[in-house]
């Protein structure tokens, strides 16, 4: 089966991407990323620290794997564009995950500014994935924006409490031609499978894997989660039958009577 | 609205009362919600609360693990000046104490910076004395102006400013701020700051709000725990932080929770402050404020700073010295004794014993 996502110029043949932050130690990333069979890797450029290759997280990502760095740690679009060139300028490539959040209670993301941010980036030649609260008329703007794809959230980073935002979700992977990327709130792999059974493109996990008892383990039930979901997905799922359904018509039995 | 206008709010609050009031199926309720208010706060800082402290704790892990992650961010201090005009009765720097006053030079303050870089750590925090003479807005920011290019993050600890300075803070590439209000009790305050600029307990309680305005990242409060009721300077603690956390979302907001120690002067701690005191207050504030960094010194002890690692704390000290000029000309004379004297080496081989990878960089400054 012939089932790639494209992404940029990019055929993908895995459609969960992984998040590094949150482990206790890099040196579990390299499994962790195997076992996930992840090819897309986020990375928080604001961690990456070339002067101390011991401690680089970058240093720990298998150069097979496309980097995806964001730009956690930005309030603004001015910021998140400004850790993009960083980044680029580092050797990172031209994949950027924009992140652009100034809501410290929740660490829900700005849309307007990630708009502007994504705007800039795409006309600057970059791959541009941004984070987004899940919102019709502000993904139809990172599109226009020129977006690669748009990563909409499942609840806010970190809570781990699934598809809080399922309706919305929905309504994106409906409306938008885009690859709908659920990114944040994915806290165990039922939420990945009904998230890819939904027709999402890829999802993408950090909190759940990193901070698992055994993340090496929770990659690997990732990766099948993932690839249940996406296969449920596009075998068609079969019809469900309601709680309420009832042998008589009596909304059209009169045609019959 | 100023944050004192908001302190008003509990000056009446019985907090006898409201702690005898206080039952054990109220701990577990509270324990039991997605997220608390400042009532449910002050509730779990209740002396009933320390029944459910292993609960309390296990909230504040899973919490902790979930938002930070199993990693801890590591900075150390470097004091670059000493003199002080003030007369802070507990402290080794009181313009009263007979000691050493020193100041680095531009060029001493280039060596103590290298010598800290080599131990791997980006971020570090400023600290002065307050002296217009020796260490002004000007001095600071010179100092700043030569560290940028050795650090990723630098933060100052430094007396009370104007907005206008913090600002000045800010585009100089300072990304955080420290400053502890000591005590929120304002009757104390009076009687244990005797003199000097510091002794406007007002302008010092504004002073985290004037650099949330300036733009400042990240901003880092606290009580020194010894002075007062530690509940009540807890209590008050977390409702400034809460406060600001509110008013400036884009602001990181940060705790820190000092406990006194023996330093020049012999000022003994007003009240005794016991290790499950802090237990209590670190996992307390963090179910109230789950994303909120806690800041600890190695005014505390290596054993308990091992275990306060899995309890909410995000932030630590390591490779510390409170003299000025200690990185790189050994011990002096210092604000105050630590506990914890171990290197930064020592500091990441006990975070990896104990599952949490030391983070060195956590920010690039963009100015």
């Amino acid at each position: 089966m012939n089932d790639r996502l494209k992404i940029g110029n990019q055929e993908l043949s895995s459609r969960l991407f992984l998040g590094t932050g949150k482990f206790s130690s890099n040196k579990i990333m390299p499994g962790a990323i195997a076992a996930a069979k992840a090819q897309v890797v986020t990375v928080a450029l604001r961690r990456a620290d070339q002067a101390y290759p011991e401690e680089n997280i970058l240093n720990y990502i298998p150069k097979d794997c496309i980097l995806m760095p964001n730009t956690s740690g930005a309030r603004t679009a001015e910021e998140a564009v400004r850790i993009a060139r960083m980044s680029r300028a580092m050797g990172c490539g031209d994949w950027i995950k924009i992140e652009v959040i100034s809501d410290n209670r929740y660490l829900l993301p700005d849309n307007q500014e990630t708009i502007k941010a994504t705007k800039i980036l795409a006309d600057e030649g970059f791959v541009v994935l941004p984070y987004m609260s899940p919102d019709l008329m502000s993904a139809k703007r990172l599109v226009e924006a020129g977006a690669a794809a748009v990563m909409p959230l499942g609840a806010p980073i970190g809570s781990n409490r699934g598809l809080q935002t399922k309706e919305l979700l929905r309504i994106l992977i409906e409306e938008i031609e885009l690859p709908i990327i659920v990114d944040a709130g994915i806290g165990k792999p039922s939420e990945a499978v009904e998230a890819m059974e939904m027709g999402a493109a890829a999802v993408l996990v950090n909190t759940a894997v990193a901070t698992a008892n055994d993340p090496v383990a929770m990659a690997e039930a990732f990766h099948l989660a993932v690839k249940a979901g996406r296969q449920a997905y596009l075998a068609g799922l079969g019809r469900v039958m309601q709680s309420n359904a009832s042998a008589s018509s009596p909304l059209t039995g009169f045609l019959h009577e | 609205m100023k944050f004192i206008d908001e302190l008003e709010k509990y000056s009446e609050l019985e907090y006898e009362d409201f702690f005898r009031k206080i039952t054990d199926d109220d701990i577990i309720n509270i324990l039991n919600k997605p997220s608390i208010n400042r009532l449910d706060y002050l509730a779990l800082l209740s002396p009933i609360a320390e029944n459910h402290l292993e609960a309390i704790a296990r909230r504040a892990n899973q919490d902790t693990v979930r938002n930070f992650g199993r990693v801890m961010q590591l900075f150390t201090p470097m004091y670059i000046a000493n003199y002080c005009m003030n007369q802070c009765v507990y402290c080794g720097f009181n313009h009263e104490n007979k000691l050493k006053r020193v100041k680095l030079s531009m060029e001493e303050i280039k060596v103590e910076g290298k010598v800290i870089a080599q131990t791997g750590l980006k971020h570090v925090l400023i600290l002065t004395g307050e002296s217009q003479e020796h260490s002004s807005p000007d001095y600071i920011l010179q100092a700043v102006e030569n560290l940028k290019e050795i650090f990723s993050s630098i933060s100052i600890e430094i007396y009370s400013l104007q907005e206008a300075e913090y600002k000045r803070a800010v585009e100089a590439g300072v990304d955080g701020m420290t400053m502890f209000q000591e005590v929120y009790d304002a009757d104390i305050y009076r009687e244990l700051h005797l003199a000097g600029p510091k002794s406007d307990y007002a302008f010092r309680l504004d002073a985290p709000e004037r650099a949330c305005r300036a733009g400042m990242r990240t901003v880092n409060i606290g009580a020194l725990l010894g002075l007062n009721d530690w509940r009540k300077e807890a209590f008050l603690t977390g409702v400034h932080a809460d406060y600001l956390q509110r008013k400036y979302s884009h602001v990181e907001i940060a705790v820190s929770t000092p406990r006194m120690r023996p330093a020049v002067g012999g000022f003994p701690p007003r009240v005794l402050v016991e290790d499950m005191n802090i237990v209590q207050y670190i996992t307390a504030y963090r179910i109230f404020m789950p994303r909120s960094g806690i800041t600890l010194s190695s005014r505390e002890s290596a054993s308990l700073r091992n275990r306060l690692a899995h309890l909410g704390v995000t932030k630590m000290s390591a490779g510390v010295t409170t003299a000025v000029g200690g990185h790189s000309k050994g011990e002096e004379v210092s604000q105050f004794d630590i506990s914890d004297n171990r290197s930064v080496r020592e500091m990441s081989t006990m975070l990896y014993s104990e599952g949490y990878q030391p983070i060195y960089k956590d920010w690039q400054a963009l100015v």
